[in-house]
Formats: C-alpha cells, structure tokens, sequence
C-alpha cells in the first residue's frame, strides 16, 4: 500500500507539490474557522493556546460594538462602486473591442496605469485633492476611489470576453434579419454577460475588501477592513472570525455548487 | 465559472489579443467616444489629475501646513531629503518585494502548471481554490498569520524542535515573517496570470519534445518555460509592484525595525501631516519601481531564459 503510494507521489509530483500549494492558501481560512469558535473574554490574547470551544460567538455575530454598521456600510459602498464601475467599463471595453477610432493607445494607457500604480500613491494622491478642492471627506469619497480603481479591472475582463467572442454569431444573426438592435440584445449581450458578471464580482471583492485607498480618503466614517485594522490595534472580537468565516463558508459554497453542476452537465 | 480564467488574462499580458477590434461593418464614427467619455472622464479626473496634483504637492515648500496652506516653490530638496532620510525604507521595499516575487514565483509556479496541465476535470475546481481565500478579508487572513507565527504558535514550536535557529528565538516581528505575509497575500497574483498564460500551452508540444528524446528538465526548461514567459512576466509585475507599496504586513507582522517605505508614507500623510515630503516619497517609489519594470521586462522581452 505504502509502496503504491509512493508510486503515485514520484509519478505525479508536480500534481502534489501544487496541492500541498494549494493546502497552504487555505491554512489561516483554518485559523479563521478556529478562532471563530474559541471562547473569549474581553481583550483575550489573540492565540489558539488555552483554546476552548464556544458557539456564542456565532450566535451574535455583531455582538461587538460597531462592527454591524462598519460592515453595513461596505456592503453599501461595495454595491454602488460595482454598479458604477461595471457600466463605466462595460461601455469602455465595448469601445475598445468593437471600435477603430484615435487616441486608442492612449486610452489603453490610461486603463492600464491604475492597475501598474501601488494603493498608497493612488490613495494619497486622491487625498491631496479632495483637500486642495475642499471636498468633504466620507461617503461619496469612498464610491469615488472605489469606482476609479476597479474601472480598469472590469475593462480588462469585459474586454478579454468579447475578444473571446466568435464575430461569425453576429453575422448569422444579420444573416438572419436580426436588425442592430436585435442582434446586440438576443446575441452579443447574453453571449458578453458571463464576462460582464465575473467583473461586477471582481469589482465587489476589490471595493469591499479595500483598506489602503479607503483608509485615506474616508473622513471619519469607518468601513469594515477599517474597522478590523482599528480592533488589530485595540484587541479583536471574536465576531471579526464568524464574519470572515461565514463570508468565505458562503461564497465558497456557492461557487462550489455552481462548479459541482457545470461538472455534471459535461459528463452527462 | 469560465470567468474565472479571465482574473488570470487581467492586466498586463491581456492588452495584446484583444487590441484587434473586430470588423463591423461601418459605423458611426463618434459612437465609440460616447462610449468611452465617462470612464475617461472618471480617470482623468480621479486618477490623472490627482496624480500631477500629488507631483505638484511634492514640490511644495515643507515648511507650509494644511492650515497656512502650501507655496510652490519648486523645491526639489524634498526628493533628495526624502530619499537619504529614508534609504533604508526604499532599500528594505524593494528588497522585500523582490524576495516576494522570487518565493511566489518558484512555489506558485507549480500550482498554476498542475492546475493547467495536470488538473484535468479537477482544473476549475482548483482554480476556484486559488481564488478562494479572497472570500475573506485579506487583513482577516494576515491576522490569522499572526497567529500561526507567534511566539507559541505552532510554526515556531516545530522549528524549536528541529533545533533550527531563529534570531532572537522568535519569528512574529521579524524580517521573514512580513515576506511570509507578502508571500501569502500576493501568491494568487502570481498563479492566475502563470495559469492563463500555461493554460494556453498546447501539450502536445511537451510530447513532441518527449520524442525528440529530450529529457524532463530540458523539456520544462526549453519548451514549457519559454513558452509561458508572458505569464511569468505578468505575474512578477502584479506581485511586485503592490508589494513594494505594500504596509499592512509590515505593520502586522513586524516592527518599527522592518517598516517599509509605505508605512512612512502612510504617517507622514495622515499622522504627520508632512503632505510635500509624503508626496516627493510617493513618486520616488513610483519613480523606483517605475525603472525597476522597464528594465525587468526589456531583459525578460528580448532574452532568452537559460
């Protein structure tokens, strides 16, 4: 048996030492998932010694103070920037993709350098001109960063779907007397939305996990990465854990079943 | 879940196939600057015009605040006075991203080629696991980081039991515990562009060299390496230069002693408030990096790997 393993490990190793990879990007989720359920009082010491199980914290996952509104409000922030970056984008990579005009190079310039520029110079740089324009730092600063950084990423993966395209379903659809109207609403856009879908969760899970260029630009207001920034400073509730953990459990879950039916669907 | 490899196409190498627009007859010549208006729009005033704002800030005289307001007064002592100060800041982001491109390169590199070439009904399935720790907050995840390498956690027990020497006996606020964070964070950066880029690999070319009697190492180094430079190229540039601006590690996982040149920047804005001397620091790490991937991607463009 032992010998049939090895076997298996010399033939495949590159297959192991990928998963092994693989183990090691999920080893703090572990973490996460254990401290979640560790028995705290208030300003324990942040470890997995003394360890001992409890369910509390899971039964008022906003038990600590503050973190019900912090994570409100990046769920609001984030819904806003991802509808605001995805049309902005959409309309972009449409232009880009379909479209021979001047200044092309330019434009793609422009996309790209955001994505090139560190968080810090992004965000201090928006800082020193909401301060020189006098524009009160808070909500809409936020929206505004927001949208500006995950522009670029959802031109990018819009853009990458519709080079994907076959151009000959379009024809086939004018072949067909499918005016312009038509063949965009019934062809390129349901062939466009899977692309169009990937960007707006893209743009989801930069804006609500950002906290470099939220961090400068916020005012006073306190989003949820700002809010666990603030507790690693003080002393971390439990509930930070159950959030996180119950975020990953979801999405996770749902990504896997989504992946689960696609699967069944090819060997079936 | 074919969206999932577009993540990976992101960014750099991705400008390339897609810069052909496809012929659609004629059309409406302004339609295409309709389209484009409001994001450009959004760019250049949000991020083109900060940017000069920020080049300008930095040329300001230092001894203005935000309440006397600043004069321009085009000095360029704040670059110079920024980067003697804290050469040692510049010198440990620079070297600390460096080392992170290099850990997530060689241990990234296998993942992305198994998911690729070897995945097989399993390859989606494995990239969702890439992309799977984003689900929760990368400051979460750090944190538990601090967990993992603490004094008592179980990282520093194993090596004391292996008898392997650490400095000071410890691992938490040390030099290698905030690579190991920049490593962890930026690992997925690297996998999705060195997946996209072996993924389109034709495997059939690894045979043919199989048959022309070369041998694994060759067939890697010759064939599959070279072939997959676009990914490599792609993947050091997504890892290095946010991890050269990177302060979250550095402030979690180590001390004053291993602060890199965004923590600096970071108090000097919103602590400080030295706006002049935060701004000359900014373009100089841009101005670093900036030169550090125009040399890196002419060397790796125009030579041969090996």
């Amino acid at each position: 048996m032992a010998h049939r393993l090895w076997r298996w490990v010399a033939d495949h190793w590159v297959l192991v030492i990928g998963l092994l990879v693989l183990a090691y990007l999920f080893v703090p989720i572990g973490v996460v998932a254990a401290m979640s359920f560790r028995e705290s009082g208030h300003n324990a010491p942040y470890t997995l010694q003394n360890y001992h199980f409890t369910l509390r914290n899971w039964a008022h996952p906003f038990g600590a103070g503050g973190i019900q509104d912090a994570f409100l409000l990046s769920i609001g922030i984030a819904a806003l920037s991802t509808v605001g970056a995805t049309i902005l984008g959409t309309l972009m990579s449409f232009a880009l993709a379909r479209h021979t005009f001047r200044g092309r190079s330019a434009t793609n310039a422009l996309i790209f350098l955001p994505m090139a520029t560190p968080e810090i110079v992004m965000g201090s740089s928006l800082l020193a001109l909401f301060v020189a324009a006098g524009v009160p730092l808070g909500f809409w600063t936020i929206v505004i960063a927001h949208i500006m950084f995950c522009l670029s990423f959802v031109v990018v993966t819009v853009k990458a779907r519709l080079a994907g395209l076959d151009p000959r379903l379009q024809e086939a659809a004018m072949d067909l007397y499918a005016d312009e109207r038509q063949t965009f609403l019934r062809v390129t856009l349901p062939l466009v939305m899977p692309g169009i879908v990937a960007a707006a969760l893209l743009s989801f899970s930069l804006s609500f996990d950002d906290f470099i260029v939220t961090n400068f630009n916020s005012g006073s207001l306190v989003t949820f990465p700002m809010y666990i920034w603030g507790a690693a400073q003080r002393g971390i509730p439990p509930q930070i854990n159950v959030i996180g953990t119950a975020m990953f459990a979801i999405s996770f879950l749902l990504v896997l079943a989504g992946q689960l039916r696609s699967l069944r669907r090819r060997s079936a | 879940m074919s969206a999932l490899g577009h993540l990976g196409t992101g960014s750099v190498a991705s400008a390339t196939p897609s810069d052909q627009p496809v012929a659609g007859g004629r059309r409406r010549r302004w339609v295409p600057y309709v389209l484009l208006l409001p994001g450009i729009l959004w760019l250049l005033l949000f991020f083109a015009i900060p940017c000069l704002e920020l080049l300008a800030t930095s040329l300001y005289d230092p001894s203005g605040s935000l309440e006397t307001g600043y004069a321009m007064t085009w000095h360029f002592a704040n670059y110079s006075d920024a980067v003697r100060e804290y050469a040692g800041h510049f010198g440990r982001s620079i070297g600390y991203a460096a080392l992170t491109t290099l850990i997530t390169l060689l241990i990234g590199y296998p993942l992305a080629y198994a998911i690729a070439l070897k995945g097989g009904r399993w390859k989606n399935l494995m990239l969702v696991g890439v992309i799977a720790p984003f689900f929760t907050s990368f400051l979460i995840r750090t944190l538990a980081w601090k967990v993992i390498l603490s004094d008592d956690g179980p990282v520093v027990s194993t090596l004391n039991a292996l008898h392997v020497p650490l400095p000071d006996g410890r691992l938490l606020a040390t030099g290698p515990a905030v690579i190991a964070g920049l490593v962890y964070n930026f690992l997925p950066f690297m996998v999705l562009p060195l997946y996209a880029s072996l993924e389109k690999l034709d495997p059939r070319l690894l045979e043919a060299a199989g048959d022309l009697y070369a041998r694994p190492v060759s067939r890697f180094f010759r064939v599959a390496l070279p072939l997959s430079m676009p990914g490599v190229v792609a993947g050091t540039l997504l890892t290095f230069i946010p991890a050269a601006g990177d302060y979250i590690n550095a402030q979690l996982l180590g001390t004053t002693r291993q602060y890199m040149i965004g923590n600096v920047i970071e108090s000097k804005f919103l602590k400080v408030g030295d706006y002049p001397g935060a701004a000359a620091l900014s373009f100089a790490l841009m101005a670093a990096i900036l030169v550090l991937v125009l040399v890196y991607v002419r060397r790796a463009g125009t030579e041969e790997v090996l």
